[in-house]
């Protein structure tokens, strides 16, 4: 007899894996301070002194209380709160992620109607597709010269992919029949565009966005590292400079929390315009 | 005079994909009166699908041309309605929006109450009425989706309805349902029809008038065989009907014999490729002095 449903039986495993892997972690991680008996010449280079060393599920948990009851502090430019450094990193990400759907979007529609656009165009695609997004750093903090504005054009240039080839792919693949449907309506360009072709590949351009929101987050973090300031990917490397691993372990739980959120945001949109046939 | 819509020296030439041409027919030429329902008949591959697109104005072809209401037909209007044969539905719209659609693009100027009304009148003219038609077509059965379909063209009264062998993916007894709502939506919009089918007892069943195309390639529209059978027609009565057999047997000897040898015969220099008409009817008295149609008048008994 089944008591609990196929979701309720998942969640209970769940909680018993992660209570599991917290106990085991705790417990591990006395056996990297039992450093025994220090020699006098340890004592005297410091070797026994404070070591930083991975920090106890406990102390994250402390930490993460801490910062979370008041994530919104300000308190000069090396120390703010976690939410501040999370805000700056959502700004950039959508900042930047919503100019290359504004390009993208529209881009391939264009190429996916029309295969000699799509033909011509598909090499230069698939030449800068490839590119890691921070390669671009350098040539953008040259031309743009500011570092925000590179973050963000960083972001830009590494969300544009999905979303240019999977609406090319999604209006390229609108069965003809709906597009006769919309000719034997006398239905104009635009109208054919907006009332046919976007709705019939919806799903498809909304797989592309998801992606191309994943990829982004991804990419925060690493170009937040390296121009610095403010940002999420900025107080992790902040924070590994301060030997603070607490709040390391902290940020990385974060990053996965503020990246999974964005994610579920755009699977719920999926499932708006997602059709059977 | 010309018919309503006049089909005049049409041509269809595809490349054959080896430097030459294959001509799916040539110089076809019929007409279709205002109000009537023809049925075109043969087998795969004449080509009855290409005129049918061509008559859409989804397909220009290679020579001729469509003359409706005094008219060339040239691309896809909302003049002439078509329903396919896969139902051709927008999946994410429900029922109802998928004929209001249809209704919205023809009454751009029709407030949306006006449209939905009109909408929800021709649902309910095949059948579907309630919380059906707020369902999407993935949750319909086939017969129903082609229901909607049906709806969706006759909603539009377009001059012409184009019917693409539209019950050709539907069982039996769906098939026999939605033909007595077609025939009944019919009867009562006086709708012109031209309707592909694979099946001689529906084409008898609905048509007016039966043209028969010879196998492709070079295919022609051989012959116009006017169905004698009174209306309003009854599936169960029409078989009592004594030109039933008379012209179910023609039209299975031409599809099983004749389209094969009459295929392929080039047009004779000057002439049009225009069907010769065929008249069947047992109830009239053999020296009828009315009937001024020429020629072959099969007598098959």
């Amino acid at each position: 007899m089944k008591l609990l449903s196929l979701n309720q039986r998942a969640a209970l495993l769940s909680v018993v894996m992660l209570v599991v892997g917290l106990l085991i972690w705790e417990a591990a991680i006395p056996a990297q301070n039992a450093v025994g008996e220090l020699t006098e010449y340890e004592r005297l280079t410091g070797a026994g002194a404070a070591k930083a060393g991975v920090p106890p599920p406990s102390a994250v948990i402390t930490k993460a209380w801490e910062q979370l009851s008041n994530p919104f502090y300000d308190a000069g430019p090396n120390d703010k709160g976690i939410g501040i450094q999370i805000g700056y990193s959502i700004y950039r990400v959508l900042t930047g992620y919503f100019l290359a759907a504004l390009v993208a979007i529209p881009f391939g529609f264009l190429i996916g109607m029309s295969q000699l656009a799509y033909k011509a165009f598909n090499p230069f695609i698939q030449v800068l597709r490839p590119i890691s997004p921070l390669a671009w750093m350098p040539l953008a903090l040259f031309i743009i010269g500011d570092s925000e504005a590179s973050a963000i054009f960083v972001i830009f240039i590494c969300s544009i992919w999905p979303m240019l080839i999977n609406t090319a792919f999604g209006v390229a693949g609108v069965r003809e029949d709906w597009v006769n449907v919309a000719r034997t309506h006398e239905l104009g360009p635009f109208k054919t565009a907006f009332t046919v072709i976007l709705p019939a590949a919806a799903p498809t351009i909304v797989t592309g966005m998801r992606i191309s929101i994943g990829i982004a987050w991804l990419v925060i973090v690493a170009a937040e590292m390296l121009v610095g300031g403010t940002g999420i990917g900025y107080y992790v490397w902040n924070e590994w400079n301060n030997l603070d691993l607490t709040s390391v372990v902290f940020s990385i739980l974060m990053i996965g929390v503020v990246g999974m959120s964005l994610d579920a945001m755009f699977g719920l949109l999926q499932r708006r315009v997602a059709y059977v046939e | 005079m010309k018919p309503y819509l006049s089909i005049e020296k049409l041509t269809q030439r595809f490349p054959d994909g080896a430097g030459g041409d294959l001509t799916v027919f040539e110089d076809a030429t019929f007409g279709v009166e205002k109000g009537e329902f023809v049925v075109i008949l043969g087998h795969s591959g004449c080509g009855k699908s290409t005129i049918m697109n061509i008559l859409a104005g989804l397909a220009e072809p290679t020579s001729g041309a469509v003359i409706m209401d005094g008219q060339e037909v040239k691309g896809p209007s909302l003049e002439r309605g078509v329903v396919f044969q896969n139902y051709s539905l927008l999946p994410w719209l429900s029922t109802l929006k998928n004929v209001t659609f249809g209704v919205a693009a023809r009454h751009p100027n029709w407030n949306r109450q006006k449209i939905e009304d009109h909408a929800v009148k021709f649902l309910a003219m095949v059948g579907l009425e309630g919380d059906v038609i707020h369902r999407k077509p993935s949750q319909l059965s086939g017969g129903m989706r082609q229901r909607v379909s049906i709806a969706r063209a006759f909603a539009n009264h377009p001059k012409l309805m184009l019917l693409d062998e539209p019950f050709g993916a539907l069982d039996a007894l769906t098939r026999g349902t939605i033909q007595d709502e077609l025939l009944n939506i019919w009867g009562q919009m006086e709708q012109t029809v031209f309707m592909i089918t694979h099946d001689i007892d529906e084409a008898i069943l609905l048509a007016d008038r039966i043209l028969l195309m010879t196998n492709g390639p070079q295919a022609r529209v051989a012959e116009s065989v006017e169905i004698t059978i009174p209306r309003p027609r009854n599936r169960t009565e029409i078989v009592e009907h004594p030109n039933y057999y008379a012209i179910r047997n023609h039209l299975v000897q031409f599809l099983g014999k004749r389209s094969k040898e009459l295929a392929g015969q080039p047009t004779p220099a000057g002439q049009t490729n225009s069907p010769v008409s065929v008249r069947i009817d047992k109830t009239e008295t053999p020296d009828d002095p009315e009937d001024k149609r020429p020629a072959l008048r099969a007598v098959n008994s």
